[in-house]
């Protein structure tokens, strides 16, 4: 039916076996490291990772990579608001 | 006019007729009137419940109710002003009616959803009004639904927040499609910096309802999860921080009253530049400075919890903030003046609305300083001084803006115009009777006269006699406005010509009213919105 | 009669994209509650977490990854135009939010034997600081399987869509937004795993 053909880049099945792959190593070092007691840090270190994995998903199976600027700039824009949301409450609960 | 092509009012889209022609109807001039009826239906209800809060307090102690009546009456006028008339008032209506041919579309990008949204509207509001019969009573928390009375009341909290979410949803769709409209449906050569701005306040506004809208849903969520599990996140006997509730109510309810403002700034600007026969002033400033209102406005919720015992950290830096959003404001209304300077004034109604709308924003906009900053608002918090800066701006501004927006665009939508003189009457004692109604007030709660309260000493008496003597005023003006528009609407003189008022927007360009695609020949997207040269209205 | 329809591509990806950043701000409500209380009782939310299964959170967290992957991998096929390749992994994606919700039960079912369960009699002799990580943890694991549910629906409709060739290899734009969705439900599981399951 439609009659114009649109670019559309097609995630080839090998990259998304590699960023499973690569997701599952994630999970097994979040995993691990939450086991060794490095006190305040495992909170940024599960964080970082976390952040990680869903940066891959994002990126390629959502396929972002491959959008335009303006997609990327709107994804970057709504979690700048959460973490503006969340990193804000703190002016308060921290200072309390 | 052109007899070629049918207006959308004969022809459906849909194959259907009569009523079943409108509810089934995906074209969004149809829906924009059917949420302008609902809402201004809803807004007549919202007037008598606010004369009636006005006629108790007329003197001290019981007049016409009784405490807890009194408690339902203004918890259920912010509800509907707020969730069911206000913040979807200009967006959804207005906006739904001008908003796709501004940018040379025929409709919007998702017409089902659009369809969708308005049941969405209903079905909230009818919930709403389920709300006030069922269960252990009216709700009785205020519209902010402050926990953890609002976790605790008797009364019927549970369902009037579940339609809050509905609603809400509801907005998030609106928005949703509107943006995607803009970004997808423009005319081809319809480039941004041709975008009309009362569409551009619109976009602004579409990225509001979508990034903050939810965090409203979710809090309404958690208190209809608290009254029926009893987590206790928000009890401070079960270890939970009421505090964080309002955190999470305000990241949403202060963002709202830009989507409540926004929309209306958009209309004014568009006004303005046609009565005045002059191009905008600073349009890129303007449409540039609706977006900066909506992100400085997620950053400074806060500001409505100076005294709720937040950090002291806190409270300097969200009053700090708060100053920033002034800037875009006063960027606007700067602009607008310098429109009208040495314009080509013609008073004609919308202009007069508008006209209403930059005095009274301005008010409210300026005393809202008063309350930004911390020192001073430590003691005019939850005084009536708050009530009328929240009315001027929101009444003065979104209430006046829509006014206007009714009188410049309905003639379009219904093909016939209202009696201009008798509109003027009723702007004048509209703008009367609204002073006469909230400048007292600023007054009294300079003096300390708490909202919210039933009853009063008696020093403040003379300010609230003056008080609802205005709301009798207003009242009769708005009276006025609505038979005159009606009136207008359905049997008033046949507007000739595309284009009563000269403007230059493409909705001016179409058939009158328009046709159901919106369009009988290509849109001519070659000249600028506020481009007058060579436009003259039709007579 | 309104047959313009126009199949705009670009329009319901966007369209999508903004639908699923109201979702994230949804669940960034809950996040927000979740770290003021995490900053104000970090003993109780190590000593609440302890009690929680690692093994099975580990477990739908790869679970769900997997999943991941395949709706992706099912994205791929029918742009590829294999058809039936695309079924199956729609199929297993499907699969994949089932045993994740029958592991999510398992689970729950354990802490209501454990007598923990929102106001449970249990929970009031608790810490404050307990009770509102296992507040939080059942309504944003409650939200999240929701979610889950809401998925496993779309994604069928989208089998039925696929069967039908509603979905085909020109126009498959409603079996990819399907899958923003169900990402999204991953990606929101990716935080809440190691903010309740590992916290330190």
């Amino acid at each position: 039916m439609s009659e114009h053909k649109h670019e559309h880049h097609i995630l080839s099945i090998k990259t998304a076996g590699i960023i499973l792959g690569l997701l599952l190593l994630l999970t097994a070092i979040t995993v691990g490291v939450s086991r060794i007691n490095l006190g305040f840090l495992n909170v940024a270190v599960a964080m970082t990772l976390a952040t990680t994995k869903a940066l891959l998903v994002i990126l390629f199976f959502m396929h972002m990579k491959y959008e335009s600027r303006f997609m990327q700039a709107i994804v970057f824009m709504c979690f700048l608001i959460l973490a503006i949301f969340i990193g804000f409450t703190f002016f308060d609960v921290a200072y309390r | 006019m052109s007899n070629s092509t049918l207006s959308f009012w004969e022809e459906t889209g849909n194959g259907r007729t009569g009523i079943m022609g409108w509810l089934t109807s995906t074209d969004h001039k149809r829906i924009g009137l059917m949420y302008l009826y609902i809402l201004l239906a809803m807004f007549i209800v919202g007037v008598f419940l606010g004369l009636a809060i006005r006629l108790e307090l007329i003197a001290p102690g019981r007049t016409i109710m009784d405490a807890q009546t009194y408690n339902t009456v203004f918890t259920l006028h912010g509800v509907i002003m707020i969730f069911i008339v206000v913040i979807p008032s200009i967006p959804a209506a207005i906006g739904n009616l001008v908003l796709p041919i501004q940018l040379g579309a025929e409709d919007v990008a998702f017409p089902r959803l659009n369809l969708f949204s308005w049941y969405l509207y209903v079905g909230g509001t009818l919930l709403a009004l389920v709300s006030l019969f069922t269960g252990g009573g009216t709700p009785d928390t205020g519209w902010t639904f402050y926990v953890p009375f609002s976790e605790f009341t008797t009364t019927n909290v549970s369902v009037a927040v579940i339609a809050v979410f509905i609603l809400g949803f509801s907005s998030i769709l609106t928005g949703l499609n509107f943006i995607t409209t803009i970004h997808r449906l423009r005319a081809p050569d319809m480039t941004w910096t041709k975008i009309p701005l009362f569409t551009w306040s619109l976009y602004a506004t579409g990225w509001i309802q979508v990034l903050a809208t939810p965090v409203l849903g979710i809090t309404v969520l958690l208190i209809f999860a608290e009254r029926v599990l009893g987590v206790g996140l928000f009890d401070p006997n079960k270890g939970g921080d009421p505090i964080l509730y309002q955190h999470l109510f305000w990241i949403y309810s202060h963002p709202a009253v830009y989507i409540m403002i926004l929309p209306a700034m958009g209309v004014v600007s568009d006004i303005i530049p046609v009565f005045a026969r002059k191009p905008i002033f600073g349009y890129k400033t303007i449409a540039f400075s609706s977006l900066m209102i909506a992100f400085a406005g997620s950053l400074v919720w806060a500001h409505h919890m100076f005294t709720s015992g937040m950090s002291d950290t806190a409270v300097l830096i969200f009053s700090l903030l708060t100053f920033i959003v002034a800037i875009p404001s006063a960027i606007k209304v700067f602009n607008w003046t310098a429109t009208l300077y040495k314009g080509s004034i013609s008073v004609e109604p919308p202009l007069l609305y508008a006209l209403g709308f930059i005095f009274l924003f301005s008010v409210g906009g300026l005393t809202g300083l008063i309350l930004g900053s911390a020192g001073t608002d430590i003691h005019v918090h939850d005084t009536y001084f708050v009530v009328s800066h929240f009315h001027y701006v929101i009444f003065g501004g979104t209430g006046f803006g829509l006014f206007a927006a009714m009188h410049f665009w309905l003639p379009k939508y219904y093909g016939r115009m209202y009696d201009k003189t008798l509109s003027k009457v009723a702007f004048y004692i509209l703008f009367v009777g609204f002073n006469l109604l909230y400048f007292p007030l600023f007054i009294i709660g300079l003096q300390g006269m708490p909202r919210r309260y039933y009853d009063y000493l008696p020093q403040y008496q003379d300010g609230h006699i003056i008080s609802t003597v205005g709301s009798w005023v207003l009242a009769l003006g708005l009276a006025i406005m609505f038979y005159n528009l009606i009136k207008g609407c359905l049997k008033g003189e046949k507007v000739n010509g595309r284009n009563p008022w000269g403007a230059a927007t493409l909705e001016w360009t179409t058939p009158t009213p328009p046709p159901l695609l919106n369009f009988d020949r290509e849109p001519d997207t070659s000249r600028k919105p506020y481009d007058f040269k060579g436009v003259t209205p039709d007579e | 009669m309104s047959n313009h329809v126009h199949k705009d591509y670009a329009g319901a990806k966007l369209g999508m994209w903004l639908f699923l950043f109201t979702e994230v701000l949804l669940f960034g409500g809950m996040f927000v509650l979740y770290s003021a209380y995490f900053h104000e009782y970090p003993r109780e939310f190590h000593i609440g977490g302890k009690q929680l299964d690692v093994v099975i959170g580990t477990l739908n967290t790869v679970v769900l990854l997997l999943s991941s992957f395949s709706i992706a991998a099912a994205i791929t096929y029918i742009q590829q135009g294999k058809k039936k390749l695309a079924l199956i992994y729609t199929y297993l994606t499907i699969g994949a939010a089932f045993i994740f919700l029958v592991n999510k039960t398992i689970e729950w079912r354990a802490k209501f034997h454990h007598g923990i369960w929102p106001d449970s009699p249990h929970l009031r002799e608790l810490s404050h600081g307990e009770n509102i990580f296992f507040g939080l943890y059942f309504l944003m694991t409650g939200l999240h399987a929701l979610h889950v549910i809401i998925g496993m629906v779309v994604l069928s409709v989208m089998v039925y869509f696929l069967k039908k060739d509603v979905i085909n290899q020109q126009d498959f734009v409603k079996l990819e937004n399907a899958g923003l969705y169900w990402h999204i439900v991953d990606l929101i599981w990716i935080f809440l795993f190691p903010l309740f399951y590992l916290v330190l």
